[in-house]
This record gives structure tokens, sequence and C-alpha cells, in this order.
């Protein structure tokens, strides 16, 4: 450090206003200086290839995969829509968009069951005394942090036709053949529902810790029952919990990709395993692309409205 | 029978759906481990206790090899993410708001905005064109690819800590002639080493799990464990998935564990 | 720039018999000096000026306080002094060396945070130890330094404890320890004393002066609490809104408050509208709303026919019989009982409020009651005239 220069140096008070100028400047750039080596890991390894990505989407096919440098807008055309082979007409890509529909369907329904299911479960946590409230928290974070994949599996066993749940019930005798889950719409549900669950329950039960129970008791103290007084008063209270968990549920759930192949097999496919299909047996590099881009701004549009309205209640979440 | 006092927490219904949702994550996971010292060949029937399958599993070279390929790739990951993120989250918190903040800020946790299949096609593709110019197929995309997305989670312990912690403690250092060196290394390192090593085990787990961008971006003979068990789903499965399963989850459950201590010791 | 110890403590003890009793020996010498300081934060719409041109000299030896409401910018200005803010115009004189650009370590200057600030993964005595090692002194005299700071604060016995295991005062003990073990040219105080309770409060503010009268060294406090201004310090700056409104002695703030902002903020006040009518130098007369006319002095620039505001201490009003020798009179409307004394309610026939307190020994409270006419008598020197 240049302490002497510094002094020598030193600007009379004229420049007192230029001197923290400086001082900002240099503060500024030490700042990016740090964060440098980060960034450009991140352009690297992550947002620069996205961007490739949209270039991609407006070349043409390769014949074994891959791309050919020209300009096309085959690949977007092609997301929504599809060539008659025979007549050369044009036709909504019915496939695409039943992947589409049921990658939604699904997201949304897997959001719905995680909310009925994890908002009763986050409110006992958040109800429970001091001491054991950190033990049944953990108890949620656990599976949070264990490997997706094997808890894809771990379901998988569950729900196969082998499996416990069919044992069970053929050993009742309440059925006599395995009921056929796996490879179904409601086996790929399950899973998600299954594997996104404590993303719903951790951000509900960052806003239900902090309801101040008074409230509550002025609502029973107005003559709320306790019905009224969950609706009336802990759930507007706890919104941007429900909005935060609903998002954190839905988004990875739109773009899964492990859990429909697993549990949904070829047929019951997801937006995830369209993309990935593209660039697999599809050979088609552009339309994978484009499918990508679509899903990217779904998710930012949802991503976009959770801000938004986390925004309007002031309160953050993450 | 009659209740002593009007329970104004009480929900009705509330407790039973929460003990049933606490069964329903952890029932599939303790059949799992169960299972995995079956004694037959079936992840359905019960045959009697037995270690064959761990045995096998480890004596199994290509699951040694996948497990070690996991090991070095999410090591590798974990100290590059931890400490390019520790710098990022020294420049990012506790500053006035300097330009391109928000900027650093966005880009920083870009990966948990965009889908992972999305990343991996990315690289996927940026890869291939780097494959096809040099001709190099070895683990350094992997690495890289790693290294990227760890970032994040290494980078929100690191600042939570850091957000907490009270400014007026460096400010006591400078006042007490330390410079700033001195005072980065002994005030706001070993008040931030918690929060770092946090990070640092955060990002591990998280290279660990990764399936999609790893079955994307990997070459072939480059599976990692995830990969690998992912490939054997598509066969008829033996007990032994179950066994590496078991000890994944125990490393995993391991790690958790110790975050959770090193987050807690600090409030 | 470092002072070396071994020197200053001897120095210390020839001061020490006087300073027993109290008797601060302030020299001329310059300690600190702002010239001309303004700070301001932020840009545009959102800009505050924190500092507004302010200048004050605060001498050696001396324990000055910056006392004002909060947002005053008086903890503006003790950061810039120990360096943690630059500030937008005007400089810092330290011992007469410019240093407004200088990072906090490298100034002489030690600060007691309001919350201590101290390490919370460093023992007491580690704490104490800091700044001698940041400033490269050796091993045995860093020992030396630590255990006889920790004596000054009579911490001896709970060197090794961590700064998490003690109570607040103790941390405030060891806080101040650290600060002067490098003895810093001025030691800065900002608010410390807040988070104390009420009674360790009083005890610390005793403690605080016997520390700096033992060492010497010059204390800059800051404080928004009148009380612990007035029992503490040599001299007090009051401020407000980013200015210094008045510099002066304890008794100077408050028996001659310059405005109505001081005569408000420190202790309570009467304040009465009055016209000037004769005025010969400083010499004149003051016509009170009662028609009463006062001879008085005037030191503000008010000429002959202007409007003055004066501010009368409510123990400074005597309550007389409703007489011609009264300078008013009125009717009281309250009285409230606080023990050591009363105070009284009255309403002024020209319909304001005047607040008056009485020792309860003089026993008037038997004697009135709400409702009673009584006249209000103001020795003329008790009546300031504030400036506009």
């Amino acid at each position: 450090m240049a302490a002497n220069a510094t002094v020598k140096s030193a600007p009379p008070a004229t420049s007192a206003a230029e001197a923290a100028a400086a001082f900002e400047r240099r503060d500024t750039r030490n700042r990016w200086l740090l964060s440098a080596p980060a960034l450009a890991i991140l352009f690297f390894a992550s947002i620069g290839p996205l961007g490739i990505v949209v270039v991609y989407s407006f070349l043409t096919k390769g014949g074994y995969g891959g791309v050919e440098w020209k300009f096309s807008t085959d690949a977007w055309a092609s997301v929504f829509f599809t060539r008659d082979i025979f007549d050369d007409t044009l036709g909504f890509a019915d496939a695409h968009l039943s992947i589409f529909w049921r990658s939604l369907r699904l997201s949304f329904l897997t959001t719905l069951l995680a909310l009925v299911v994890g908002f009763p479960t986050a409110y006992f946590i958040a109800t429970r005394p001091e001491k054991t409230r950190a033990l049944w928290l953990f108890l949620i974070t656990i599976p949070f942090w264990t490997n997706l994949l094997i808890r894809t599996f771990a379901i998988m066993e569950v729900i196969r036709n082998e499996g416990i749940v069919n044992s069970i019930l053929i050993g009742l005798g309440i059925i006599d053949q395995p009921l056929q889950i796996m490879f179904t719409d409601t086996a790929v549900m399950l899973g998600l529902l299954y594997v996104y669950l404590p993303l719903m329950v951790l951000p509900l039960y960052a806003s239900m810790e902090r309801i101040d129970f008074r409230l509550v008791e002025a609502g029973y103290d107005l003559y709320a029952n306790r019905l009224q007084v969950l609706r009336r008063v802990i759930l507007p209270l706890v919104k941007p919990g429900v909005i935060a968990g609903s998002i954190l549920v839905f988004i990875p759930s739109l773009g899964a990709y492990v859990t429909p192949r697993v549990l949904g097999g070829g047929r019951n496919m997801m937006l995830g395993n369209l993309i990935e299909l593209q660039f697999g047996q599809g050979r088609n590099w552009p339309l994978g692309s484009a499918l990508s881009i679509t899903l990217m701004v779904v998710v930012m549009v949802a991503l976009l409205f959770y801000v938004k309205n986390a925004g309007k209640s002031g309160v953050r979440h993450g | 029978m009659a209740r002593a006092h009007f329970d104004v927490k009480k929900q009705t219904g509330f407790t039973t759906i929460a003990l049933f949702c606490f069964v329903m994550l952890y029932a599939p996971i303790l059949t799992l481990v169960v299972y995995s010292f079956n004694a037959g060949t079936s992840i359905a029937i019960w045959e009697g206790f037995s270690w064959r399958w761990y045995e096998s599993a480890f004596a199994n070279e290509q699951v040694q090899d996948a497990a070690i390929r996991s090991v070095i790739i999410a090591s590798f990951a974990a100290f590059v993410s931890t400490i390019v993120a520790t710098m990022a989250a020294l420049a990012t918190t506790r500053t006035r708001p300097f330009t391109g903040i928000t900027f650093i800020f966005a880009s920083i946790n870009q990966p948990l905005m965009v889908p992972e299949i999305v990343t991996g096609v990315a690289l996927l593709i940026f890869f291939a064109i780097i494959k096809i110019e040099t001709g190099y197929t070895g683990l350094a995309y992997l690495l890289i690819a790693h290294t990227a997305f760890c970032i994040p989670f290494a980078y929100l312990p690191i600042r939570a800590r850091l957000e907490n912690m009270d400014l007026s403690l460096e400010r006591a250092a400078a006042d007490l002639y330390a410079t700033p060196w001195r005072t980065f290394r002994y005030v706001t390192l070993p008040l931030l080493w918690p929060g770092i090593l946090a990070g640092g085990m955060l990002a591990f787990v998280i290279s660990l799990d990764d399936v999609v961008i790893t079955e994307l971006v990997k070459s072939a003979g480059q599976d990692t464990l995830p990969t690998y068990m992912l490939g054997q789903m598509r066969r008829i499965m033996t007990p032994e998935m179950n066994a590496i399963s078991t000890v994944f989850l125990a490393i995993s459950i391991l790690m958790v564990t110790v975050f959770f201590l090193l987050n807690r010791k600090k409030s | 720039m470092r002072p070396t110890r071994s020197a200053a403590l001897p120095a210390l003890r020839e001061d020490r018999a006087n300073r027993a009793w109290g008797l601060n020996i302030v020299s001329a010498a310059v300690a600190v000096e702002a010239k001309n300081v303004s700070k301001i934060f932020g840009a545009g719409v959102g800009e505050v000026r924190a500092l507004d041109n302010v200048s004050v000299t605060i001498r050696q030896n001396e324990f000055f306080t910056l006392l004002g409401p909060s947002g005053c910018g008086k903890t503006t200005l003790l950061r810039l002094i120990a360096g943690f803010e630059m500030p937008t115009e005007g400089s810092i004189l330290l011992d007469g060396e410019e240093v407004a650009h200088l990072p906090p370590f490298k100034r002489h200057v030690n600060t007691v945070f309001q919350n201590y600030a101290l390490f919370p993964h460093m023992t007491v005595a580690q704490n104490v130890a800091f700044g001698l090692e940041m400033l490269g002194k050796g091993k045995a005299e860093v020992q030396q330094t630590v255990a006889a700071m920790l004596k000054l604060v009579r911490m001896e016995e709970l060197k090794d404890r961590r700064t998490s295991q003690i109570s607040g005062g103790q941390q405030q003990r060891v806080a101040l320890a650290r600060a002067l073990a490098p003895r810093p040219k001025v030691l800065l105080l900002d608010e410390p004393l807040s988070a104390l309770d009420l009674k360790l409060r009083k005890e610390m503010q005793i403690e605080l002066k016997r520390m700096q009268l033992e060492t010497g060294i010059t204390f800059i406090f800051v404080t928004h609490d009148q009380e612990e201004a007035l029992t503490m310090s040599d001299r007090i700056a009051v401020m407000s809104k980013g200015n210094i409104l008045q510099v002066g002695s304890p008794t100077e703030i408050y028996e001659h408050p310059a405005d109505r902002f001081v005569a408000d903020f420190i202790g309570e006040t009467n304040f009465i509208e009055a016209e000037v009518t004769e005025r010969i130098g400083d010499d004149g007369r003051i016509k009170l709303p009662s028609g009463i006319q006062v001879p008085h002095k005037v030191t503000t620039s008010a000429g002959v026919g202007s409007r003055v505001t004066l501010a009368i201490r409510p123990e400074r009003i005597d309550l007389v019989k409703a007489d011609a020798d009264a300078h008013f009179t009125g009717k009281v409307s309250n009285i409230v009982y606080f023990g050591t004394d009363t105070t009284f309610h009255i309403d002024l026939e020209s319909g304001q409020g005047v607040t008056v307190r009485m020792q309860n020994r003089l026993g008037h409270r038997d004697v009135l009651q709400v409702g009673d006419v009584v006249g209000l008598r103001v020795e003329p020197e008790a009546m300031q005239v504030l400036r506009d």
C-alpha cells in the first residue's frame, strides 16, 4: 500500500469530493475483480452456452445430429406445427402439444397436491414447541438434500407391480391383479410430489414461523371459528409462503427429466424428456434448442410472477 | 375427553395430514434401505438378512469407477466453486449499491433459475463444438460444468453468513490499526469460516447428486455414480442398487447433519 | 505517530492528584479540528446532507461531547474523525495533520463502538491485545499493556473468557480497554452507554470520567442523552440537522442556551414571546406579554421594536402573590408531585401555559391549589434571549 504517497498527495479540502469519488471508483473496481473468477466460470459453462442455444434454434438440423450453419425457422415452426408429409399442409404438432399439456397439467397437479399436503405439515412444524421444531424441520430437510435419483428409485420400488403397495394389497386379498401404476401419468405425478414436497414445506414453514398467534387469538376473540380463522387470518398472513412454495414446486416439475424418465417410461414424456430426445435419437438439435428456450421462457414468466407477487407483500423468501 | 383449555394453534386434521406426510416421505426411503440387506435377489420379497449386496456393490468395478469419478468431480467442483463464491460474496455483500451489482448477483444465481435440462442441453451443444475444435474429450468438461452450477449453492450460505456478520467488527479491526488484509485474515475469515465450510459441503452434495447435466455432458465411459444408477434402472434391478443407494444416502445425510450443526452454531 | 507507552504513563501520574479532585487540566493545544466539513450521503432525490459545513475545535485532554437527537449528524462527525467515512467537503485535522483521507488503520484514534464490536472469536485479553499486535509491538510490551488496561477497567479476572460469556457491562469495559490499549491521541465513544440499564449507566458515567482523568486522553463522546452530556463533559457541542448550534461548557449550555432548539433539547424550558423596547449596546429593556417592562441584556442582533423569544427554566421562576411585584399572573391549572419537587402548570392571562418547578421543602405544594391565582417572578438573568 502506498501509504506515504497517499499522505503526501492527500489533496486539500477543495478536492475532498473528488477523493471520495476516486475511492468509490476504486472500490467498485475491486468488487468487480473479486467477482470476476465466479463470473468467468459461469459465463463459460452456463450463461454463455445458453446464448448458443438461442443461435442453434435458428439453424438447420444436421443429418447425424449437430447443425448446418444455415438460417432457418423450421425448428421454431415445428415446436407447434407439423408439415403433413403427403399434402404438405400445416397442422398442429399434436405430439408436442400433448407433451406440453402433460407437463403443465402434471406440474400444476403436483403443485396443488403438494400444497394440500404441505400446508398442514408446515403448520404442524411451526406450531411445535421451540425445542422439537428444529428436529421436525430437519426431518423435512433431509429428503430435500438426498439424491433425487435415489428418492425416485425409492418411490419406484413402492409403486412397482412387484412393489410394496401391490404386494400388500394382493397379500390382503383386496386385489388379485397388481395395479399398474408405473409408466402412467399418476406414477410421474406421485414421483414429482414425492421429490419436490420439501420445496413446498420449507417456504411455507418460513412464513408460518413468523405468525404472531396473538392475531389468531384476536380472530377467535372476534367470533371466528377455526375454519374462518384459517381462511381469514392465517392464510392471508402466509400468502407469500404459499406463492413461494408453489413456484418452487412448479418450476422444477415443469423441467423435470429424471422422474418422468424413470417412472413414466418412453410414452409418458414431459418437456424435459422431449428436449433430451432431440439430442439423442431425435437428432434434431435446432428443435431441441427451440424447445429449451420455450421451457426457459415459461419458467422465467413464472419467476417474474413470483417476484412481482412476493415483492408486493414485502416479504422475501429464498 | 374435556380439553383443559382452548388451543388457538389447533386446526382440525392438520396433525393427521402432517404425520401422514412424514410417513410418506420416509417409508419409501426406509423400504429401500431395508431391502438393501435382503438375502434374496428381489427388491420386494424379503428373504432374510445379508450383506451380500454391499459386498457385490463394492466389488463391482463399474461402481468403484463411477464412485471415484463422482468424488473427484465433487471435490474439485466444491473446492473451486467455494473459493470463487467466497470472493464473490465478499464483493457483493455489505456494500452500497455499486454499478453492476445486480448484474453480478443475477449471474451468480442464474443456474438456480434455469431448468437443469436447459443448462445441460446448452453445455452439450457448447462442449460438442469445443470437442470438434480441440479433440479433447477428458474429464475437464464435467469439472467445469459442475463447478459452474455449484457456485450459487456455495455462494448462498457464505453470503448469508456475511450479511449477518457485524460490519462494526471489521471497523473495529481497522480502528485498531489492522490493514485491510490483516482485517480479513484475523477477523473476517475466522468469523466467516463456518459459512465457507457450509457452502463447500453444500456444493459437494449438489455435485455428487447431479444427474441431468452430467448425463448430457459426459463423454463415453465417464459415468458418475448417479448416471451409472440411472443406466441400471432400465434393467432388472437387484438389491445391489439398494445397497449403493443406502451408502449414498448415508453420506448425504451425514453431510446435511454437519451442515445443519454448522449453521446452528452461529445463531 | 505512535506514542511510547513507557514515557506516557509516568507523566500521567503527576497530574493525578489534581485530576482526582475532578480538576481536569485541559490544555490550549488542539487535538482535533474539523474545518468546514460537509458529508452528503446518496445523490439526487435521495440525497441526505448529514453534515452541513461544520467546524469545531476539540482541545487536548478534553472530555468533549457531541449531543443531539438521532439523525443530527453527531455519529457521522465521529465516524469522519475515526475514518470510517470520508467527508464530501472540508478537512479534518488530527494534531494539526490532515487525516480526512487516511484509512482508519492509519489514524491514531480509537473507537468504542455502540454495540462494542468485540471479536467473538477471541478472548477478552486477545481483544485488548489486538491493536497492539497490529501496531507490531513486542510480546512483552503487549502483555504488560494488556495487563495494565485490564486492571484499569477492573477486568483482570475475566481475561481468558470469551466475549460472549461476559455481561453487557463487562463487555463495555473490555471495549474501553481495547480502545485505550494503543494509547490513542483521541478516544471516540459512540453512544457506548446506550445498551446498559440505568444503574449500570450511572456507574459507567463515573467510571468513564475517572478513566479520562487518569489517562489524560482526549475523549469525544457521542450521546443523545442530555443528562449524560451535562454530568460528564468539559464542553458540549449541541447538534441538529447536520449543524452545530452551540458549543460550550455544561453550565453555559444549560443556563444560556443560544437558540430555541438548544433550550428545548436540554432540560425543560418555558418560551415566552417579548418585545425589545430600548437598546443601547447590550443594555436594553424588554416588554413582557403582561405589559411589564424589565431591564435586560440583549446579546443578539434584535433591535428596538423587534419580537424576541425568552427561555425561562421552570426552576428559575418564583411563585409569589399576584401583586405589582409579579412579572406575570396566572391561574394554577394542574399540580404534579414528583417526590423531590413539584411541578405547577399555570395558565397566564395571555392564555399561554407555563411550567414552574419548586423543591418540596419550600412547602408550596400544601399552600397552593388548582384554581388559585398566583404571581410569577423571574430574575432578569434567568431570562435568556434566544437567537432567531
